[in-house]
């Protein structure tokens, strides 16, 4: 027996896999989004436990396993704790690249938020700096209702 | 180091078409928190977490970690189990292999579902063979069709028989506060619903639900002091077999069951199932499977499982009643549905089940059915094993 297969030729099955999903938001983040939407409000959910408010809000906390019983409003500006450039562009990504994402801890939150920078070049975000969010025009119930954050002064 | 090892507390969500008021993780967590109430105990309790699902469902594929706010996993190990269509009987029977390993003492269990959130057929199609299967032969009605086709070919049986099947689970549903399809049907209204795949119509198949379910294993050291009615596991057996669909050419019975079922008895000790065993929740996703699946389990000779149907064995008040909670064609959030034949076994042996009460439960078998027909099965007891 030779190795008879080995010149064989090697069959690629092309296909894709392409899904609805209609993910339910549940009334917990419903709420937050309805507000962003309607009135341009960040809304937290504070633990009984722990007393941190999370944002966005959940229904129980993570770290205690209770449920949160108290919305908060938060601020809509906050701290730079940390960031990232995107120099590639996917179709998953909301904007063209190159721009920064940052991790946003909001004043009067102990959770942070993930959020895209504009309004600033993306050589020129630090660690500390204080942003502030930029509402959309056009809002839809989705955390891109904040179109982005930017420097605060800008 | 080998225990013995019980479930002790089970907890089950209200199951809807869609559970619009909650996300995943917080369906989960309504699950775990009756489990928990059920046996008094808290989160910090438990030491060890199991949960499954099926990834395409959701689109969500490291729900070990997602799911924390749900199933209270926060630091502690965690392990997520999928095997398809048997991922409720899989996550239960790997709770039992690490309570009875002696590695861990008391471990959540938990099964759920958000069936809504996208295409059923679309995500099923994903467990078949892309090359072959998918191509030509796929999804979760066509390949069961073929099943009924063939027996019904071959045994002589008839739509009408297998509508019997439908009737009495939706019956038996409308005693289960939890179950999804709560009203009876009628053999006619069976056979006059839409076909959807020769010989099956819309009433011989399972619906798809939101829903989520938990048990909490206990091994011997503590399952007695955390309940007076722990439900024993008595014995497992699973088989798969599946490489394409058409690998087996006699589909008129259900292999896997056949193997798995012969083995569960073997290891109990078991005759004749029919006498020996009290209640039976069958993951039955169709209404040919209480025929062909129960004659493959060995409760009667092929060709005669439409007798034990017509003559009530099977029913509320019957020998041997199979599926008290109104199975899997009145709910089926797929990742928790075998869980949840569990779940509702032990509520049978612990004598909670209300409404679907069957008397005097000492032994109860749940099973499961995974896509590529596979079978998992399990025995409970009330009676501590030797």
């Amino acid at each position: 027996m030779g190795d008879f297969w080995s010149d064989a030729e090697a069959i690629i099955h092309e296909s894709c896999i392409k899904v609805p999903y209609s993910w339910q938001a549940g009334e917990t983040a419903s709420y937050f989004l309805t507000q962003l939407r309607d009135e341009g409000k960040i809304w937290g959910k504070k633990c009984p436990c722990c007393k941190k408010v999370l944002v966005p809000p959940r229904k129980s906390c993570p770290f205690c396993f209770v449920a949160t019983d108290q919305w908060t409003e938060v601020s809509d500006e906050g701290v730079v704790e940390s960031f990232t450039v995107v120099r590639r562009d996917t179709i998953i990504q909301p904007k063209k690249a190159p721009f920064a994402y940052a991790l946003i801890r909001l004043d009067g939150a102990d959770t942070g938020l993930v959020h895209v920078l504009g309004e600033v070049e993306p050589e020129a975000v630090r660690e500390g700096m204080r942003v502030k969010a930029v509402l959309a025009d056009d809002r839809k119930g989705s955390l891109l209702d904040i179109a982005h954050f930017k420097p605060v002064g800008s | 180091m080998a225990k013995r090892a019980a479930i002790v507390g089970t907890g089950q969500t209200h199951h809807r078409s869609i559970r619009r008021d909650v996300n995943g993780q917080e369906l989960i967590n309504e699950a775990v928190t009756r489990a928990l109430a059920d046996a008094e105990l808290t989160i910090d309790d438990i030491d060890g977490v199991v949960i499954g699902n099926m990834d395409h469902f959701e689109g969500i594929n490291y729900v070990d970690c997602w799911s924390i706010d749900g199933s209270g996993g926060y630091l502690k190990p965690t392990i997520k189990l999928t095997t398809g269509g048997t991922t409720g009987a899989t996550v239960a029977i790997a709770g039992y292999h690490l309570v009875a390993s002696g590695m861990f003492e008391k471990l959540l269990v938990i099964g759920w579902e958000k069936n809504s959130e996208s295409d059923t057929t679309g995500a099923i199609i994903t467990c078949s063979d892309p090359v072959i299967d998918r191509v030509v032969f796929a999804g979760a009605v066509a390949g069961l069709a073929l099943e009924a086709q063939a027996y019904m070919h071959r045994y002589g049986a008839t739509p009408k028989d297998a509508a019997r099947v439908s009737v009495r689970d939706r019956r038996h549903a409308c005693n289960n506060p939890y179950a999804h399809l709560r009203q009876e049907i009628t053999v006619e209204e069976v056979l006059n619903s839409p076909i959807l795949s020769d010989p099956l119509r819309l009433h011989d198949m399972c619906p798809r639900t939101d829903g989520a379910c938990a048990v909490i294993y206990a091994s011997e050291d503590v399952a007695e002091k955390i309940t007076p009615k722990p439900a024993w596991v008595l014995a497992t057996a699973n088989r798969h077999m599946y490489s394409d669909f058409t690998d087996v050419l006699d589909v008129s019975s259900l292999h896997s069951m056949v193997g798995a079922s012969r083995e569960l008895w073997q290891k109990l000790n078991i005759r004749e199932p029919l006498k020996e065993v009290d209640v039976i929740e069958l993951y039955q996703p169709y209404s040919w499977a209480g025929i062909i699946w129960i004659e493959d389990m060995g409760l009667c000779p092929k060709g005669e499982g439409p007798r034990l149907l017509w003559d009530g064995v099977t029913d509320m008040g019957g020998e041997l009643p199979i599926n008290p909670s109104g199975g899997v064609i009145a709910t089926n959030p797929i990742g928790a549905t075998g869980l949840i034949r569990c779940a509702e076994t032990v509520l049978q042996i612990q004598g909670k089940a209300e409404a679907r009460q069957v008397p005097d439960v000492k032994l109860g078998v749940a099973t499961g059915f995974g896509g590529c027909f596979w079978t998992d099965m399990i025995a409970f007891g009330s009676k501590k094993p030797n």
